[in-house]
């Protein structure tokens, strides 16, 4: 019960489901897994089941993209505050990039599928996850559309 | 009308278009394709007021029979006696620049415009935002408060670059970094195996940079698109606009209000600009220019 109750704290807390109701937070610390990843550690593959989201809590993870001509290429980083991956959500639930701890990274995994069910269950709970990672995805496609830009080549 | 005057020392005291002239103290090679130039008065520049500026000011720099350019100021206001300018090698006269030699004589006219509002910001937090060579004006305000710090509150620098080789003045940064009352948060567009930091656009850092929002002045140097957004973020934030200022780039010529070159609405940059308060240029920040 104290392991439950400080699950669903640590969750409270992570600005993601900050805000969430507490029925909301139990269903989906049913979920949840504390990890830790250390620095080097690859948390996902491009490609692979989509088989957790990640909601960081510390450390900084690097998404790479792999291309077999060039190696592999960071595309972005992701910071305490924020979340990895959406793959879970879109089917078919396949990783789009890879992910590998840049830092020892702490962070809580929700299970994909337990979260999908979660989600059908509670069709309000569903809509605010749903909601909440469009928001995240709308502002990552800003930000690689400002990098697509190259931003600083011709400043003078 | 009498336009110019010679002094007793030989300066010219009225014709505002008529250089100074400087000599190149050093050329440092910042990154791939900027570079630092300090000067120090020559003889016909010499005087009291000689290099004194304001943080955010630009002078005209003049490569003897190529060209004149403005570029603004990225050393120390309490050095006025040595002018430092930072820029990229991007077109005729900044690639003549790159080639002058210790020793070496450039033309100087100024300091034009205004400065960054860094007196007025006095008891407040104050967030640096820079992108890629617009970190180079935002350096004279962070050495100028470095020599005040206590009237400050929290002061971040935010600065994004192309990637990590593009690194403009890395050696300070680090300095900066191992500071207990500066916050600098860097990332870059394009990661690369050696990158351990933050790889993304400078605009995401501002979620994570610890200021107080509705105490804090801002103060924004890099393209325009990426100014504009990084005010989006500053308000979502809750910063009132007004305290909120940006340093525009226009083409300027004479610098002195007369050829037209920087027009921007009823204003000129190298007059009413370079730093503008947002709301003084909210309307015209997205129109489209033909």
């Amino acid at each position: 019960m104290m392991i439950e109750e400080s699950q669903t704290a640590a969750m409270a807390s992570h600005p993601f489901l900050s805000g969430l109701d507490a029925d909301s937070l139990r269903l989906l610390a049913r979920c949840a897994a504390n990890l830790r990843f250390p620095a080097g550690a690859v948390i996902c593959r491009q490609g692979e089941e989509a088989t957790h989201f990640y909601l960081i809590q510390h450390g900084r993870v690097a998404l790479d993209l792999y291309e077999s001509r060039h190696g592999s290429h960071t595309i972005q980083t992701l910071e305490a505050g924020e979340v990895l991956g959406w793959s879970w959500l879109v089917e078919p639930y396949r990783w789009q990039f890879d992910a590998r701890a840049v830092e020892l990274v702490r962070a809580i995994s929700l299970d994909a599928a337990c979260l999908r069910e979660a989600c059908d269950a509670s069709p309000v709970l569903g809509y605010t996850i749903v909601k909440r990672l469009t928001r995240v995805m709308a502002q990552r496609l800003t930000a690689t559309r400002l990098q697509l830009m190259d931003l600083y080549g011709t400043r003078t | 009308m009498e336009l110019v005057r010679e002094t007793d020392a030989g300066r010219t005291a009225l014709d505002p278009m008529l250089p100074q002239l400087w000599t190149i103290e050093r050329v440092r090679q910042e990154t791939h394709d900027t570079f630092t130039l300090e000067l120090t008065p020559g003889r016909s520049s010499m005087g009291t007021a000689a290099g004194r500026f304001l943080p955010g000011q630009f002078n005209m720099l003049y490569v003897f029979g190529v060209g004149e350019v403005p570029i603004s100021i990225s050393g120390d206001p309490g050095q006025p006696g040595r002018l430092v300018h930072t820029t990229r090698a991007v077109g005729m006269v900044t690639r003549a620049m790159r080639q002058l030699k210790r020793g070496g004589q450039i033309g100087v006219r100024g300091p034009y415009g205004t400065g960054w509002p860094v007196a007025a910001a006095q008891g407040d937090d104050l967030v640096l935002v820079a992108g890629g060579i617009g970190l180079a004006p935002l350096r004279s305000v962070v050495y100028q408060v470095l020599a005040e710090r206590e009237k400050y509150g929290r002061v971040v620098l935010l600065f994004g670059a192309r990637s990590a080789a593009d690194l403009l003045f890395r050696r300070e940064l680090e300095a900066w970094r191992s500071r207990f009352d500066l916050d600098i948060l860097v990332t870059v567009d394009r990661g690369s195996a050696d990158w351990r930091g933050s790889v993304g656009v400078v605009t995401k850092l501002i979620a994570r940079a610890p200021f107080d929002p509705f105490n804090a002045t801002a103060l924004l140097c890099g393209p325009e698109i990426m100014m504009r957004y990084t005010v989006d973020e500053l308000l979502r934030r809750g910063m009132p606009a007004g305290q909120v200022y940006l340093s525009m780039e226009r083409n300027m010529k004479c610098a002195i209000g007369l050829c037209g070159h920087c027009q921007f609405g009823a204003a000129f940059v190298c007059q009413q600009g370079p730093v503008f308060p947002y709301p003084a240029v909210e309307r015209l920040f997205s129109a489209r220019e033909g």
